[in-house]
């Protein structure tokens, strides 16, 4: 395969990754690493640079659409920020340090988990919550549009454990070039019980600082090679931008079943050729 | 007040954002078709991790690379520029929190913004 092939295939391949991670809102991220490794035969290291600057790009990209809206807290994105970005720089600096078949098994037990959480049914959401002390003082509590028309505040809770949260999202994000989308909700909508419209949308705009901090240390190692990074960022900005506009409620409930099979199988893969060294 | 303010700033974020990713994008599709027409017929290995060459890996080699228009460093450029974007979110926020006079929040995204910077230009030395 020269190098024109090679581009093209990679950048339909990161297509079809943006697209399918935004219509199901998992996020085409974290099949990027698998699909570069397991199928184009590259190695670890390249393929988590180019995964990362993707993820760049298309959190920003869908930031933009979301900060219009009034639904993100800019505030509590600010003050988790710094506990994603410090958690990012040790993360990648780990990379670096670490063997890649322990990265390929760590990235494939992230991948079974996420498609384990994407099947879990979501807990009902606390309404009305007492303010909490801390939360109040670091100015956090917001509102935002409701569905029902007029606007809902919220009340944010368990500042302490949502920043440590964070601390680990940014870490995993920095170790996997991964958004790690899902820890970050996690940690918003479980730990500080924000309302899942704002945590999502917060959570998305985060994700590019969160990248940002890890990309000059990759940078700077040699991760990042243009030849592979140009057809993954440019294919998954495409797809990810086409997932969003063509968005349809109906049709995506048989899409996510089958995207979440496709990333558990994925991560059986990464993990067993972590194993056997086969990467 | 406050909220007509911040609700302001957020859409000046979004437009940054927005504009910081399309002209990347940009650059590194007209990097990438420079680099397809001279290299499109050559075999790249990304199966035995090397690295890549300090002019690929470096800010002032990239400047460099990019200035003499070859198609791997446009490439870099872009991607750098596409880096910048969340960094110029965060500087941009300071303005904004400035502006509405919260002490606080201009502390927390300094702190954010010397981490980011720490890592983008900190760079290049040996750890």
């Amino acid at each position: 395969m020269n190098a024109l092939e090679f581009t093209i295939f990679v950048a339909m391949g990161s297509f079809l990754a943006g697209l399918l991670g935004a219509l199901t809102g998992l996020g085409g991220g974290v099949v990027l690493v698998p699909l570069l490794t397991i199928f184009f035969k590259a190695d670890i290291r390249y393929a988590i640079g180019a995964s990362l600057v993707s993820v760049i790009a298309t959190s920003s990209g869908a930031a933009a659409a979301y900060v219009k809206e009034g639904f993100s807290n800019i505030r509590i994105g600010m003050f988790l920020e710094i506990a994603t970005t410090l958690g990012a720089l040790c993360g990648a600096f780990l990379a670096t340090v670490m063997p890649t078949r322990a990265l390929a098994v760590i990235f494939g037990l992230v991948l079974l988990y996420s498609a384990y959480l994407s099947r879990k049914p979501r807990p009902p959401e606390q309404r009305n919550l007492p303010p909490d002390r801390l939360a109040t003082r670091l100015k956090m509590n917001g509102s935002f549009p409701s569905e029902e028309g007029g606007v809902r505040h919220y009340n944010v809770q368990g500042v302490p454990a949502g920043f440590s949260l964070m601390f680990g999202a940014g870490a995993l994000s920095g170790l996997l070039g991964i958004g790690s989308g899902a820890v970050k909700v996690l940690a918003m909508d479980q730990a500080m019980k924000i309302p899942f419209k704002v945590s999502t949308t917060t959570s998305n705009f985060m994700i590019g600082v969160t990248a940002a901090a890890s990309a000059g240390i990759y940078l700077s190692r040699g991760y990042i090679d243009p030849g592979l990074a140009m057809p993954v960022m440019l294919g998954v900005l495409a797809g990810s931008l086409l997932g969003a506009r063509v968005l349809i409620k109906a049709e995506t409930k048989v899409l996510r079943l089958v995207f979440s099979l496709v990333i558990a199988f994925l991560g059986a893969q990464m993990i067993y050729k972590g194993v056997v060294g086969a990467i | 007040m406050s909220k007509w303010s911040d609700q302001k700033i957020e859409e000046i974020i979004g437009n940054l954002l927005r504009a910081g990713v399309m002209s990347s994008a940009a650059i590194v599709f007209a990097g990438g078709v420079i680099y397809l027409l001279k290299h499109g017929a050559s075999h790249p290995d990304y199966h035995v991790f090397q690295g890549e060459p300090p002019d690929l890996s470096t800010l002032a080699g990239i400047f460099h690379n990019a200035f003499r228009l070859h198609g791997r460093g446009i490439i870099q450029l872009g991607l750098l520029l596409l880096i910048a974007t969340p960094v110029a979110r965060v500087a941009f926020s300071i303005w904004g929190f400035a502006a509405e006079h919260d002490r606080m929040y201009m502390l927390f995204a300094t702190i954010v913004l010397v981490i980011l910077l720490y890592s983008l230009l900190g760079v290049g030395s040996a750890f």
